[in-house]
């Protein structure tokens, strides 16, 4: 079962339908069951019943989950794989010594992949769809292994797999969400 | 969080704020009026309908005109917003996005530069549940605009009901339109629905037809109790 996770600022919000419906659309069609659930009352069972966990992304306006980084610390020790979608990546990054800082991308931009990657397939470049306010700087000792002119795209841990893309892989990129689904398979 | 809900008149926009009114405040509507055809951004087929529809939500529209030149509309479309932020004090900016990235990108650039949220809550919705949803949530829209084959003059002021979703699925097989009209197959109004206190009646309008491609305009139009 994959845990999708609400990032958004409060539960059940206007921005549900926006960034974990679409999520949850893949994944289902990517034959595997989903339950879903906001940040704020993820509990550690809900973290234990999990064979992966999608953290979503949120309004370009929302950066609440920002300022609740330490509700986030259970990433610090999961042991299934994570996919961190925009907000996602950036909890992703907090959590783990990286940093934000300001870097608006919004619309389509081209994401060239720097390194191999197991979610982002072969091709040198895709086009993407961007909707952030803020970019990462990494933690230290992870891999970034996609970026667009103005921004990192896509990192991962050196040896958990701990996944995190800047771009909203819902819009038009849906294979990278399943290929997440069949990694957390395996 | 007060709203304002761009409205172009058909089932997308009156959907999103249908959905918008079940979580926040829906201060006002907002409605972009443009003298071009081929608008990129703005659908045509009886906008001045809308201002009915905002009667019969009971809910305050503002409204400006665009003459619709590509990228000069998206400053009207920024005043529009504006004067919203100013009459009604709006926080967010609502649309009825489905796919189009083209859409959602410069509403969001616009709502960014004005410090303002914006919600698209059908975006990269599934077409059948959506659609589904449409009918059995008690919206009634009606084909105002066909584009595309095989829509014949009769698809032309057709409800939106069980029937011609069956017709409509049968198409997406046949013709690989899209559900939804996303692809500018067909437009829509609404001329009831849930949020609606009163119906909108048609009493005059007039068919134009050919080749795959059609209107419906309503000339006269009045509203009536449920």
């Amino acid at each position: 079962m994959i845990l999708i996770v609400d990032l958004s600022w409060k539960a059940r919000s206007l921005s549900r339908d926006e960034f974990v419906g679409p999520v949850a659309r893949i994944v289902s069609g990517a034959g595997q069951e989903w339950r879903e659930v906001h940040f704020s009352a993820l509990s550690s069972e809900d973290i234990q019943s999990a064979s992966g966990i999608i953290l979503c992304g949120t309004a370009l306006k929302d950066n609440f989950f920002a300022e609740k980084a330490e509700e986030f610390a259970w990433l610090r020790d999961v042991r299934v794989p994570v996919l961190g979608i925009c907000a996602g990546m950036q909890a992703l990054c907090l959590v783990h010594g990286g940093f934000l800082r300001l870097a608006c991308e919004i619309g389509m931009t081209t994401v060239r992949v720097t390194q191999p990657d197991p979610l982002l397939g072969d091709p040198p470049s895709f086009e993407a769809y961007e909707l952030h306010s803020f970019a990462c700087d990494p933690p230290p000792g992870w891999v970034v292994s996609a970026a667009s002119d103005r921004c990192v795209q896509a990192v991962h841990h050196p040896d958990r797999p701990l996944y995190g893309v800047m771009f909203h892989p819902e819009v038009r990129n849906d294979q990278v969400v399943e290929r997440f689904c069949a990694l957390c398979r395996e | 969080m007060k709203l304002g809900v761009l409205c172009s008149g058909g089932k997308d926009s009156w959907f999103a704020c249908h959905l918008a009114i079940q979580q926040e405040e829906v201060a006002c509507l907002i409605s972009i009026r443009s003298r071009n055809e081929e608008s990129y951004m703005f659908h045509i087929p009886n906008i001045h309908l809308v201002p009915l529809q905002a009667e019969a939500a009971g809910l305050p529209l503002v409204t400006v005109e665009t003459e619709g030149i590509e990228e000069a509309e998206l400053d009207d479309l920024s005043r529009a917003i504006r004067l919203a932020v100013e009459e009604y004090g709006i926080e967010g900016v609502v649309t009825g996005a489905l796919l189009s990235v083209y859409q959602a990108s410069r509403v969001q650039r616009i709502c960014r530069n004005l410090d303002l949220w914006c919600f698209n809550p059908l975006w990269y919705t599934d077409p059948e549940v959506y659609m589904g949803k449409l009918i059995s949530s008690g919206f009634r829209a009606i084909i105002t605009g066909v584009f595309a084959a095989p829509f014949s003059a009769d698809w032309l002021g057709r409800e939106i009901d069980k029937e011609a979703l069956h017709d409509l699925q049968q198409y997406v097989r046949s013709h690989r339109i899209t559900l939804t009209g996303e692809g500018g197959e067909y437009e829509t109004l609404v001329v009831d629905a849930p949020l609606f206190k009163k119906k909108i009646v048609i009493e005059e309008s007039e068919k134009e037809y050919a080749n795959f491609r059609g209107f419906f305009r309503v000339r006269r139009a009045v509203l009536e109790a449920k």
